[in-house]
Protein backbone atom coordinates (compact mmCIF):
# COMPACT_ATOMS: atom_id res chain seq x y z
CA UNK A 1 0.00 0.00 0.00
CA UNK A 2 2.87 2.35 0.67
CA UNK A 3 4.34 1.75 -2.75
CA UNK A 4 4.77 4.98 -4.65
CA UNK A 5 3.07 4.55 -7.99
CA UNK A 6 3.46 7.98 -9.51
CA UNK A 7 3.92 11.71 -9.00
CA UNK A 8 1.51 14.63 -9.40
CA UNK A 9 2.92 18.17 -9.67
CA UNK A 10 6.14 16.84 -8.23
CA UNK A 11 4.50 15.16 -5.22
CA UNK A 12 4.70 11.38 -5.16
CA UNK A 13 1.57 9.44 -4.30
CA UNK A 14 1.12 5.90 -3.08
CA UNK A 15 -1.07 2.98 -3.98
CA UNK A 16 -3.06 3.45 -0.73
CA UNK A 17 -3.82 7.10 -1.40
CA UNK A 18 -5.00 6.27 -4.88
CA UNK A 19 -7.23 3.46 -3.67
CA UNK A 20 -8.68 5.74 -0.98
CA UNK A 21 -9.62 8.40 -3.52
CA UNK A 22 -11.04 5.73 -5.78
CA UNK A 23 -13.21 4.36 -2.97
CA UNK A 24 -14.46 7.91 -2.27
CA UNK A 25 -15.48 8.23 -5.90
CA UNK A 26 -17.31 4.93 -5.66
CA UNK A 27 -19.00 5.98 -2.41
CA UNK A 28 -20.11 9.27 -3.96
CA UNK A 29 -21.57 7.41 -6.95
CA UNK A 30 -23.36 5.01 -4.63
CA UNK A 31 -24.88 7.97 -2.75
CA UNK A 32 -26.19 9.50 -5.96
CA UNK A 33 -27.48 6.21 -7.30
CA UNK A 34 -29.04 5.29 -3.96
CA UNK A 35 -30.80 8.61 -3.70
CA UNK A 36 -32.03 8.24 -7.27
CA UNK A 37 -33.54 4.83 -6.50
CA UNK A 38 -35.02 6.20 -3.28
CA UNK A 39 -37.23 8.51 -5.27
CA UNK A 40 -39.21 5.70 -6.91
CA UNK A 41 -41.56 3.46 -4.91
CA UNK A 42 -40.44 0.17 -6.51
CA UNK A 43 -36.74 0.72 -6.03
CA UNK A 44 -36.69 2.77 -2.84
CA UNK A 45 -35.62 0.02 -0.48
CA UNK A 46 -32.73 -1.06 -2.69
CA UNK A 47 -31.69 2.59 -2.98
CA UNK A 48 -31.48 2.92 0.76
CA UNK A 49 -29.27 -0.15 1.04
CA UNK A 50 -27.02 1.02 -1.81
CA UNK A 51 -26.50 4.41 -0.16
CA UNK A 52 -25.72 2.58 3.08
CA UNK A 53 -23.15 0.42 1.29
CA UNK A 54 -21.50 3.59 -0.03
CA UNK A 55 -21.21 4.87 3.51
CA UNK A 56 -19.71 1.64 4.77
CA UNK A 57 -17.14 1.64 1.97
CA UNK A 58 -16.10 5.22 2.72
CA UNK A 59 -15.79 4.45 6.44
CA UNK A 60 -13.69 1.32 6.05
CA UNK A 61 -11.34 2.72 3.43
CA UNK A 62 -10.77 5.88 5.50
CA UNK A 63 -9.93 3.81 8.53
CA UNK A 64 -7.31 1.70 6.77
CA UNK A 65 -5.97 3.96 4.02
CA UNK A 66 -6.11 7.52 5.32
CA UNK A 67 -2.82 9.29 5.87
CA UNK A 68 -2.26 12.68 7.49
CA UNK A 69 -0.12 15.46 6.04
CA UNK A 70 3.04 13.79 7.40
CA UNK A 71 2.17 10.63 5.53
CA UNK A 72 1.29 8.71 8.66
CA UNK A 73 -1.52 6.17 8.62
CA UNK A 74 -3.97 5.53 11.43
CA UNK A 75 -2.32 3.60 14.28
CA UNK A 76 -3.77 0.35 15.52
CA UNK A 77 -4.79 1.79 18.92
CA UNK A 78 -6.71 4.54 17.15
CA UNK A 79 -8.37 2.03 14.86
CA UNK A 80 -9.63 0.13 17.88
CA UNK A 81 -10.96 3.30 19.47
CA UNK A 82 -12.74 4.14 16.21
CA UNK A 83 -14.20 0.64 15.82
CA UNK A 84 -15.47 0.64 19.41
CA UNK A 85 -17.05 4.09 18.96
CA UNK A 86 -18.70 3.01 15.74
CA UNK A 87 -19.87 -0.16 17.47
CA UNK A 88 -21.53 1.82 20.26
CA UNK A 89 -23.20 4.18 17.79
CA UNK A 90 -24.39 1.35 15.55
CA UNK A 91 -25.89 -0.73 18.35
CA UNK A 92 -27.60 2.31 19.85
CA UNK A 93 -28.85 3.63 16.53
CA UNK A 94 -30.03 0.23 15.38
CA UNK A 95 -31.80 -0.42 18.66
CA UNK A 96 -33.56 2.96 18.69
CA UNK A 97 -34.53 2.72 15.01
CA UNK A 98 -35.94 -0.79 15.43
CA UNK A 99 -37.82 -0.39 18.70
CA UNK A 100 -39.37 3.07 18.51
CA UNK A 101 -43.03 2.94 17.63
CA UNK A 102 -43.86 3.73 14.03
CA UNK A 103 -46.08 6.60 15.12
CA UNK A 104 -43.04 8.29 16.69
CA UNK A 105 -41.39 8.46 13.26
CA UNK A 106 -41.31 12.29 12.92
CA UNK A 107 -39.54 12.64 16.27
CA UNK A 108 -37.09 9.91 15.39
CA UNK A 109 -36.10 11.45 12.07
CA UNK A 110 -35.53 14.75 13.88
CA UNK A 111 -33.45 13.06 16.55
CA UNK A 112 -31.14 11.37 14.06
CA UNK A 113 -30.81 14.65 12.21
CA UNK A 114 -29.76 16.29 15.47
CA UNK A 115 -26.99 13.75 16.09
CA UNK A 116 -25.57 14.34 12.61
CA UNK A 117 -25.58 18.10 13.19
CA UNK A 118 -23.81 17.69 16.53
CA UNK A 119 -21.14 15.47 14.98
CA UNK A 120 -20.46 18.14 12.35
CA UNK A 121 -20.27 20.85 14.99
CA UNK A 122 -17.84 18.78 17.10
CA UNK A 123 -15.57 18.04 14.14
CA UNK A 124 -15.44 21.76 13.27
CA UNK A 125 -14.84 22.67 16.92
CA UNK A 126 -11.86 20.31 17.13
CA UNK A 127 -10.39 21.17 13.73
CA UNK A 128 -10.48 24.93 14.18
CA UNK A 129 -7.37 25.22 16.41
CA UNK A 130 -5.36 23.35 13.75
CA UNK A 131 -6.34 25.72 10.97
CA UNK A 132 -3.98 28.44 9.78
CA UNK A 133 -5.73 31.78 10.33
CA UNK A 134 -4.28 33.09 7.08
CA UNK A 135 -6.03 30.33 5.16
CA UNK A 136 -9.28 32.30 5.00
CA UNK A 137 -11.10 29.61 3.07
CA UNK A 138 -10.31 26.95 5.66
CA UNK A 139 -11.22 29.18 8.60
CA UNK A 140 -14.44 30.18 6.88
CA UNK A 141 -15.66 26.66 6.14
CA UNK A 142 -14.70 25.45 9.62
CA UNK A 143 -16.66 28.22 11.31
CA UNK A 144 -19.59 27.78 8.94
CA UNK A 145 -19.59 24.05 9.72
CA UNK A 146 -19.65 24.87 13.42
CA UNK A 147 -22.46 27.40 13.19
CA UNK A 148 -24.70 25.44 10.79
CA UNK A 149 -24.07 22.12 12.55
CA UNK A 150 -24.92 23.64 15.95
CA UNK A 151 -28.12 25.23 14.66
CA UNK A 152 -29.12 21.94 13.02
CA UNK A 153 -28.43 20.10 16.28
CA UNK A 154 -30.25 22.31 18.77
CA UNK A 155 -33.03 23.12 16.30
CA UNK A 156 -33.66 19.44 15.60
CA UNK A 157 -33.66 18.64 19.31
CA UNK A 158 -36.35 21.27 19.87
CA UNK A 159 -38.30 19.92 16.87
CA UNK A 160 -37.93 16.46 18.43
CA UNK A 161 -39.28 17.75 21.74
CA UNK A 162 -42.22 19.44 20.05
CA UNK A 163 -43.17 16.43 17.97
CA UNK A 164 -42.94 14.29 21.06
CA UNK A 165 -45.22 16.68 22.90
CA UNK A 166 -42.54 17.56 25.45
CA UNK A 167 -42.11 21.17 24.36
CA UNK A 168 -44.87 23.66 23.70
CA UNK A 169 -44.75 26.40 21.07
CA UNK A 170 -43.72 29.78 22.34
CA UNK A 171 -45.12 32.42 20.08
CA UNK A 172 -44.33 35.74 21.69
CA UNK A 173 -43.98 38.65 19.29
CA UNK A 174 -40.67 39.60 20.85
CA UNK A 175 -39.06 36.32 19.72
CA UNK A 176 -38.72 37.72 16.23
CA UNK A 177 -36.45 40.52 17.46
CA UNK A 178 -34.51 38.28 19.85
CA UNK A 179 -33.81 35.91 16.95
CA UNK A 180 -32.65 38.67 14.65
CA UNK A 181 -30.42 40.03 17.41
CA UNK A 182 -28.91 36.57 17.98
CA UNK A 183 -28.28 36.09 14.30
CA UNK A 184 -26.47 39.42 14.18
CA UNK A 185 -24.44 38.37 17.23
CA UNK A 186 -23.43 35.13 15.48
CA UNK A 187 -22.31 37.11 12.45
CA UNK A 188 -20.44 39.63 14.60
CA UNK A 189 -18.44 36.96 16.45
CA UNK A 190 -17.83 35.24 13.14
CA UNK A 191 -16.42 38.34 11.50
CA UNK A 192 -14.44 39.25 14.60
CA UNK A 193 -12.71 35.87 14.57
CA UNK A 194 -11.81 36.30 10.92
CA UNK A 195 -10.33 39.79 11.25
CA UNK A 196 -8.94 39.77 14.81
CA UNK A 197 -5.49 38.85 13.57
CA UNK A 198 -5.11 36.35 16.41
CA UNK A 199 -4.02 32.81 15.73
CA UNK A 200 -6.72 30.16 15.67
CA UNK A 201 -5.32 28.49 18.80
CA UNK A 202 -5.70 31.80 20.67
CA UNK A 203 -9.34 32.10 19.71
CA UNK A 204 -10.64 29.21 21.80
CA UNK A 205 -12.71 31.46 24.07
CA UNK A 206 -14.41 33.10 21.07
CA UNK A 207 -14.87 29.69 19.47
CA UNK A 208 -16.88 28.35 22.40
CA UNK A 209 -18.96 31.52 22.59
CA UNK A 210 -19.78 31.12 18.90
CA UNK A 211 -20.71 27.49 19.54
CA UNK A 212 -22.96 28.48 22.45
CA UNK A 213 -24.69 31.35 20.67
CA UNK A 214 -25.33 29.17 17.61
CA UNK A 215 -26.88 26.49 19.80
CA UNK A 216 -29.08 29.10 21.44
CA UNK A 217 -30.11 30.47 18.06
CA UNK A 218 -31.14 26.98 16.93
CA UNK A 219 -33.35 26.64 20.00
CA UNK A 220 -35.02 30.01 19.64
CA UNK A 221 -35.40 29.74 15.88
CA UNK A 222 -37.50 26.57 16.08
CA UNK A 223 -39.29 27.50 19.30
CA UNK A 224 -42.04 29.69 17.80
CA UNK A 225 -42.65 27.41 14.81
CA UNK A 226 -45.17 24.66 15.18
CA UNK A 227 -48.11 22.78 13.86
CA UNK A 228 -48.57 22.82 10.11
CA UNK A 229 -45.21 24.55 9.68
CA UNK A 230 -43.28 21.63 11.15
CA UNK A 231 -42.79 19.85 7.78
CA UNK A 232 -41.02 22.95 6.47
CA UNK A 233 -38.73 23.26 9.48
CA UNK A 234 -37.86 19.58 9.51
CA UNK A 235 -36.82 19.55 5.89
CA UNK A 236 -34.91 22.80 6.39
CA UNK A 237 -32.97 21.40 9.35
CA UNK A 238 -32.29 18.29 7.30
CA UNK A 239 -30.67 20.38 4.60
CA UNK A 240 -28.63 22.25 7.27
CA UNK A 241 -27.10 18.99 8.48
CA UNK A 242 -26.13 18.18 4.91
CA UNK A 243 -24.51 21.58 4.40
CA UNK A 244 -22.65 21.28 7.71
CA UNK A 245 -21.26 17.90 6.60
CA UNK A 246 -20.21 19.43 3.27
CA UNK A 247 -18.36 22.20 5.14
CA UNK A 248 -16.45 19.56 7.06
CA UNK A 249 -15.73 17.95 3.71
CA UNK A 250 -13.99 21.17 2.65
CA UNK A 251 -11.83 21.04 5.80
CA UNK A 252 -10.46 17.66 4.75
CA UNK A 253 -10.78 18.28 1.02
CA UNK A 254 -12.79 15.10 0.98
CA UNK A 255 -14.89 14.75 -2.17
CA UNK A 256 -17.19 12.04 -0.76
CA UNK A 257 -18.12 14.27 2.18
CA UNK A 258 -18.56 17.33 -0.03
CA UNK A 259 -20.74 15.53 -2.53
CA UNK A 260 -22.76 13.63 0.07
CA UNK A 261 -23.33 16.76 2.13
CA UNK A 262 -24.33 18.94 -0.79
CA UNK A 263 -26.66 16.25 -2.16
CA UNK A 264 -28.48 16.16 1.16
CA UNK A 265 -28.44 19.94 1.36
CA UNK A 266 -29.99 20.21 -2.10
CA UNK A 267 -32.54 17.47 -1.43
CA UNK A 268 -33.56 19.09 1.86
CA UNK A 269 -33.87 22.47 0.20
CA UNK A 270 -36.14 21.11 -2.52
CA UNK A 271 -38.34 19.43 0.03
CA UNK A 272 -38.46 22.71 1.97
CA UNK A 273 -39.55 24.57 -1.16
CA UNK A 274 -42.16 21.88 -1.94
CA UNK A 275 -43.60 22.20 1.55
CA UNK A 276 -43.64 26.00 1.34
CA UNK A 277 -45.41 25.84 -2.02
CA UNK A 278 -47.97 23.46 -0.56
CA UNK A 279 -48.87 26.22 1.85
CA UNK A 280 -48.41 29.08 -0.61
CA UNK A 281 -46.05 30.78 1.83
CA UNK A 282 -42.48 31.92 1.58
CA UNK A 283 -39.78 30.38 3.72
CA UNK A 284 -39.20 33.72 5.44
CA UNK A 285 -42.88 33.88 6.27
CA UNK A 286 -42.70 30.46 7.92
CA UNK A 287 -39.58 31.29 9.90
CA UNK A 288 -40.82 34.65 11.09
CA UNK A 289 -44.14 32.97 11.83
CA UNK A 290 -46.94 35.14 10.52
CA UNK A 291 -49.66 32.62 11.36
CA UNK A 292 -52.14 33.37 14.07
CA UNK A 293 -51.81 37.08 13.36
CA UNK A 294 -54.60 39.47 12.52
CA UNK A 295 -58.21 38.27 12.30
CA UNK A 296 -59.41 37.29 8.87
CA UNK A 297 -62.27 39.16 7.30
CA UNK A 298 -64.52 36.10 7.22
CA UNK A 299 -64.12 35.38 10.88
CA UNK A 300 -67.17 37.29 11.99
CA UNK A 301 -69.59 35.27 9.88
CA UNK A 302 -69.46 31.97 11.73
CA UNK A 303 -72.79 30.18 11.72
CA UNK A 304 -73.96 27.00 13.30
CA UNK A 305 -72.30 23.63 13.13
CA UNK A 306 -74.72 20.82 12.44
CA UNK A 307 -74.04 17.53 14.16
CA UNK A 308 -74.78 14.11 12.75
CA UNK A 309 -75.79 11.01 14.67
CA UNK A 310 -73.76 7.82 14.32
CA UNK A 311 -76.64 5.93 12.71
CA UNK A 312 -77.25 8.66 10.13
CA UNK A 313 -73.56 8.78 9.34
CA UNK A 314 -73.27 5.02 8.95
CA UNK A 315 -76.30 4.83 6.65
CA UNK A 316 -75.03 7.73 4.55
CA UNK A 317 -71.61 6.12 4.20
CA UNK A 318 -72.81 2.57 3.57
CA UNK A 319 -75.04 3.62 0.69
CA UNK A 320 -72.45 5.82 -1.01
CA UNK A 321 -70.52 4.93 -4.13
CA UNK A 322 -67.51 7.15 -3.69
CA UNK A 323 -66.03 8.09 -0.34
CA UNK A 324 -62.88 10.14 0.11
CA UNK A 325 -61.17 10.18 3.48
CA UNK A 326 -59.14 13.32 4.19
CA UNK A 327 -56.79 12.66 7.09
CA UNK A 328 -54.95 15.29 9.08
CA UNK A 329 -52.80 15.58 12.16
CA UNK A 330 -55.80 14.73 14.36
CA UNK A 331 -55.67 11.18 12.99
CA UNK A 332 -52.04 10.87 14.06
CA UNK A 333 -52.67 12.37 17.49
CA UNK A 334 -55.54 9.99 18.16
CA UNK A 335 -53.46 7.05 16.79
CA UNK A 336 -56.55 6.17 14.81
CA UNK A 337 -54.81 4.84 11.68
CA UNK A 338 -55.60 1.17 12.37
CA UNK A 339 -59.28 1.67 13.09
CA UNK A 340 -59.39 4.01 10.10
CA UNK A 341 -58.19 1.19 7.87
CA UNK A 342 -60.78 -1.11 9.43
CA UNK A 343 -63.33 1.57 8.59
CA UNK A 344 -62.27 1.81 4.94
CA UNK A 345 -62.19 -1.97 4.52
CA UNK A 346 -65.64 -2.28 6.00
CA UNK A 347 -67.00 0.28 3.55
CA UNK A 348 -65.15 -1.41 0.67
CA UNK A 349 -66.80 -4.70 1.61
CA UNK A 350 -70.12 -2.94 1.09
CA UNK A 351 -69.08 -1.97 -2.41
CA UNK A 352 -68.03 1.59 -1.62
CA UNK A 353 -65.03 2.98 -3.49
CA UNK A 354 -62.87 4.42 -0.69
CA UNK A 355 -59.81 6.57 -1.32
CA UNK A 356 -57.60 8.76 0.81
CA UNK A 357 -56.80 12.33 -0.21
CA UNK A 358 -53.35 13.34 0.98
CA UNK A 359 -52.41 16.99 1.33
CA UNK A 360 -48.64 17.57 1.06
CA UNK A 361 -48.41 19.29 4.45
CA UNK A 362 -50.96 17.16 6.33
CA UNK A 363 -49.31 16.09 9.56
CA UNK A 364 -46.03 17.19 11.04
CA UNK A 365 -43.41 16.10 8.54
CA UNK A 366 -43.26 15.70 4.78
CA UNK A 367 -45.22 12.58 3.87
CA UNK A 368 -46.41 12.01 7.44
CA UNK A 369 -49.88 10.72 6.47
CA UNK A 370 -48.39 8.23 4.02
CA UNK A 371 -46.17 6.67 6.65
CA UNK A 372 -48.97 6.67 9.20
CA UNK A 373 -51.43 4.92 6.89
CA UNK A 374 -48.79 2.53 5.57
CA UNK A 375 -48.23 1.43 9.15
CA UNK A 376 -51.90 0.49 9.30
CA UNK A 377 -51.49 -1.53 6.05
CA UNK A 378 -53.47 0.83 3.85
CA UNK A 379 -52.26 0.02 0.30
CA UNK A 380 -50.57 3.02 -1.19
CA UNK A 381 -52.56 2.73 -4.39
CA UNK A 382 -55.44 3.95 -2.25
CA UNK A 383 -53.60 7.13 -1.28
CA UNK A 384 -54.22 9.87 -3.82
CA UNK A 385 -52.33 13.14 -3.99
CA UNK A 386 -54.21 16.41 -3.72
CA UNK A 387 -53.90 17.46 -7.36
CA UNK A 388 -55.14 14.08 -8.57
CA UNK A 389 -58.15 13.83 -6.30
CA UNK A 390 -59.45 17.39 -6.60
CA UNK A 391 -61.02 16.94 -10.07
CA UNK A 392 -62.92 13.94 -8.63
CA UNK A 393 -64.31 15.73 -5.62
CA UNK A 394 -67.62 16.82 -7.23
CA UNK A 395 -68.35 13.13 -7.94
CA UNK A 396 -67.66 12.17 -4.38
CA UNK A 397 -70.70 11.22 -2.30
CA UNK A 398 -69.10 11.71 1.07
CA UNK A 399 -65.86 13.42 2.04
CA UNK A 400 -64.81 12.27 5.49
CA UNK A 401 -62.50 14.82 7.09
CA UNK A 402 -60.62 13.22 9.98
CA UNK A 403 -58.63 15.59 12.12
CA UNK A 404 -57.80 17.91 9.23
CA UNK A 405 -58.66 21.58 9.23
CA UNK A 406 -56.51 24.13 7.43
CA UNK A 407 -55.90 21.76 4.51
CA UNK A 408 -59.64 21.83 3.67
CA UNK A 409 -60.33 25.44 4.64
CA UNK A 410 -62.23 27.17 1.83
CA UNK A 411 -60.99 30.54 3.08
CA UNK A 412 -57.84 29.71 1.13
CA UNK A 413 -59.87 30.00 -2.07
CA UNK A 414 -62.51 32.61 -1.45
CA UNK A 415 -61.16 34.94 1.23
CA UNK A 416 -58.25 37.01 -0.08
CA UNK A 417 -57.83 38.56 3.37
CA UNK A 418 -57.22 35.23 5.06
CA UNK A 419 -53.71 34.35 6.28
CA UNK A 420 -53.93 31.14 4.26
CA UNK A 421 -55.28 32.80 1.09
CA UNK A 422 -53.92 31.05 -1.98
CA UNK A 423 -52.85 27.90 -0.16
CA UNK A 424 -53.82 24.88 -2.28
CA UNK A 425 -56.44 22.82 -0.45
CA UNK A 426 -58.30 19.57 -0.93
CA UNK A 427 -61.71 20.51 -2.32
CA UNK A 428 -63.76 18.74 0.33
CA UNK A 429 -66.47 21.39 -0.04
CA UNK A 430 -67.23 20.16 -3.56
CA UNK A 431 -68.31 16.72 -2.34
CA UNK A 432 -72.03 16.01 -2.12
CA UNK A 433 -71.83 15.43 1.62
CA UNK A 434 -69.12 16.19 4.11
CA UNK A 435 -68.64 14.51 7.46
CA UNK A 436 -66.10 16.19 9.70
CA UNK A 437 -64.63 14.39 12.69
CA UNK A 438 -63.00 16.75 15.11
CA UNK A 439 -62.29 16.90 18.78
CA UNK A 440 -64.07 20.15 19.54
CA UNK A 441 -65.28 23.36 18.07
CA UNK A 442 -61.81 24.88 18.08
CA UNK A 443 -59.92 26.35 15.18
CA UNK A 444 -57.03 24.75 13.32
CA UNK A 445 -53.36 25.48 13.85
CA UNK A 446 -53.58 28.64 11.80
CA UNK A 447 -56.28 29.92 14.15
CA UNK A 448 -58.66 30.64 11.31
CA UNK A 449 -62.38 29.89 11.31
CA UNK A 450 -63.21 27.22 8.75
CA UNK A 451 -66.35 27.96 6.72
CA UNK A 452 -66.47 24.36 5.54
CA UNK A 453 -67.61 23.32 9.02
CA UNK A 454 -70.63 25.60 8.82
CA UNK A 455 -71.62 24.64 5.27
CA UNK A 456 -75.04 23.37 4.24
CA UNK A 457 -73.69 19.94 3.25
CA UNK A 458 -71.47 19.53 6.29
CA UNK A 459 -72.25 17.43 9.33
CA UNK A 460 -69.99 17.12 12.34
CA UNK A 461 -69.09 14.17 14.50
CA UNK A 462 -67.42 15.46 17.65
CA UNK A 463 -64.93 13.47 19.65
CA UNK A 464 -61.52 11.88 19.49
CA UNK A 465 -60.97 10.46 15.99
CA UNK A 466 -60.26 6.97 17.28
CA UNK A 467 -63.43 6.81 19.40
CA UNK A 468 -65.58 8.27 16.63
CA UNK A 469 -64.22 5.82 14.06
CA UNK A 470 -64.62 2.89 16.41
CA UNK A 471 -68.21 3.83 17.15
CA UNK A 472 -68.85 4.31 13.46
CA UNK A 473 -67.35 0.92 12.59
CA UNK A 474 -69.56 -0.91 15.07
CA UNK A 475 -72.57 1.06 13.92
CA UNK A 476 -71.96 0.13 10.27
CA UNK A 477 -71.44 -3.52 11.24
CA UNK A 478 -74.80 -3.61 13.00
CA UNK A 479 -76.65 -2.18 10.01
CA UNK B 1 -13.63 41.50 -9.92
CA UNK B 2 -10.16 40.23 -10.59
CA UNK B 3 -10.02 38.84 -7.07
CA UNK B 4 -13.17 36.82 -7.63
CA UNK B 5 -11.68 35.37 -10.79
CA UNK B 6 -8.45 34.53 -8.97
CA UNK B 7 -10.49 32.83 -6.27
CA UNK B 8 -12.46 30.93 -8.86
CA UNK B 9 -9.32 29.71 -10.61
CA UNK B 10 -7.64 28.69 -7.36
CA UNK B 11 -10.58 26.57 -6.26
CA UNK B 12 -11.96 25.62 -9.64
CA UNK B 13 -12.14 21.87 -8.93
CA UNK B 14 -14.11 22.37 -5.73
CA UNK B 15 -16.42 24.88 -7.36
CA UNK B 16 -17.12 22.39 -10.14
CA UNK B 17 -17.95 19.71 -7.61
CA UNK B 18 -20.29 22.04 -5.70
CA UNK B 19 -22.10 23.31 -8.76
CA UNK B 20 -22.61 19.85 -10.21
CA UNK B 21 -23.64 18.32 -6.87
CA UNK B 22 -26.32 20.94 -6.36
CA UNK B 23 -27.64 20.33 -9.85
CA UNK B 24 -27.47 16.58 -9.32
CA UNK B 25 -29.29 16.82 -6.00
CA UNK B 26 -32.09 18.84 -7.54
CA UNK B 27 -32.36 16.57 -10.59
CA UNK B 28 -32.33 13.35 -8.61
CA UNK B 29 -34.92 14.44 -6.07
CA UNK B 30 -37.42 16.50 -8.02
CA UNK B 31 -40.74 14.90 -8.94
CA UNK B 32 -40.70 12.60 -5.95
CA UNK B 33 -44.21 11.29 -5.19
CA UNK B 34 -45.38 12.48 -1.79
CA UNK B 35 -45.63 8.85 -0.65
CA UNK B 36 -41.85 8.87 -0.50
CA UNK B 37 -41.26 12.25 1.14
CA UNK B 38 -40.60 10.80 4.56
CA UNK B 39 -38.35 7.88 3.52
CA UNK B 40 -36.44 10.14 1.14
CA UNK B 41 -35.86 12.72 3.84
CA UNK B 42 -34.82 10.06 6.29
CA UNK B 43 -32.53 8.35 3.76
CA UNK B 44 -30.92 11.68 2.83
CA UNK B 45 -30.56 12.36 6.52
CA UNK B 46 -28.58 9.14 6.90
CA UNK B 47 -26.27 10.22 4.06
CA UNK B 48 -25.55 13.46 5.92
CA UNK B 49 -23.94 11.18 8.50
CA UNK B 50 -21.01 11.13 6.04
CA UNK B 51 -19.48 13.51 8.60
CA UNK B 52 -18.39 10.27 10.25
CA UNK B 53 -15.40 10.28 7.88
CA UNK B 54 -14.35 13.54 9.51
CA UNK B 55 -14.67 11.91 12.92
CA UNK B 56 -12.60 8.93 11.81
CA UNK B 57 -9.82 11.15 10.45
CA UNK B 58 -9.88 13.25 13.61
CA UNK B 59 -9.69 10.37 16.06
CA UNK B 60 -7.43 8.41 13.73
CA UNK B 61 -4.65 10.94 14.02
CA UNK B 62 -5.29 11.95 17.62
CA UNK B 63 -2.65 11.37 20.29
CA UNK B 64 -3.73 8.32 22.30
CA UNK B 65 -0.91 8.41 24.84
CA UNK B 66 -3.17 10.32 27.22
CA UNK B 67 -6.85 11.19 27.34
CA UNK B 68 -7.32 14.63 25.80
CA UNK B 69 -10.39 16.75 25.12
CA UNK B 70 -9.75 16.20 21.45
CA UNK B 71 -9.85 12.44 21.82
CA UNK B 72 -12.97 12.41 24.00
CA UNK B 73 -14.95 14.87 21.86
CA UNK B 74 -13.72 13.06 18.73
CA UNK B 75 -15.06 9.77 20.06
CA UNK B 76 -18.38 11.48 20.76
CA UNK B 77 -18.40 12.88 17.23
CA UNK B 78 -17.98 9.34 15.85
CA UNK B 79 -20.69 7.94 18.12
CA UNK B 80 -23.17 10.66 17.18
CA UNK B 81 -22.37 10.40 13.49
CA UNK B 82 -22.82 6.61 13.60
CA UNK B 83 -26.15 7.08 15.37
CA UNK B 84 -27.14 9.26 12.42
CA UNK B 85 -25.88 6.78 9.83
CA UNK B 86 -27.03 3.49 11.36
CA UNK B 87 -30.26 4.85 12.80
CA UNK B 88 -31.06 6.73 9.61
CA UNK B 89 -30.59 3.81 7.24
CA UNK B 90 -32.32 1.30 9.53
CA UNK B 91 -35.33 3.49 10.15
CA UNK B 92 -35.65 4.23 6.43
CA UNK B 93 -35.54 0.54 5.69
CA UNK B 94 -38.20 -0.10 8.30
CA UNK B 95 -40.44 2.51 6.75
CA UNK B 96 -39.95 1.16 3.23
CA UNK B 97 -40.55 -2.39 4.39
CA UNK B 98 -43.93 -1.19 5.57
CA UNK B 99 -44.72 0.26 2.16
CA UNK B 100 -43.52 -2.89 0.47
CA UNK B 101 -45.63 -5.51 2.16
CA UNK B 102 -48.95 -4.14 1.00
CA UNK B 103 -48.01 -3.85 -2.63
CA UNK B 104 -49.53 -7.24 -3.31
Amino acid sequence: MDKIIGTLNGTPFTMGETLLQFSYLLAALLFVYGLKLLSHPETARRGNIIAGAGMLLAMISTMFLHKNADGQGIALTNIWIIIISIGIGTVLGWYIARTVKMTAMPQLVSFFNATGGLASALVALLEFPHADIHDVRLVLVTLLGLVIGSIAFSGSMIAYGKLDGKIKDIRAGIMKYVNIALLILVLAIFVYMLVSGKNTSELSWELYVLFGVSLLYGVLFVMPIGGADMPVVISLLNSFTGIAAAMAGFIYNNQAMILGGILVGAAGSILTVLMCNAMNRSLLNVIVGAFGGGPSSAEAEGGTMKEITLSDASILLSYSQNVVIIPGYGLAVAQAQHVCHEFDQLLASKGVNVRYAIHPVAGRMPGHMNVLLAEADVPYSQLVEMDDINPDMPNTDVAVVIGANDTVNTAAIDDPGSPIAGMPIIHAHEAKNIIVMKRGRGKGYAGIENQLFFGEKTRLLFGNAKDSLQALVSEIKSL
Amino acid sequence: MEQILVYFYTYKEVIFVIALSIFLGIEVISHVPSVLHTPLMSGANAISGVIIIGGIILVGHADTSHISTELVLGVFAIIFATLNVAGGFVVTDRMLEMFKKKKK
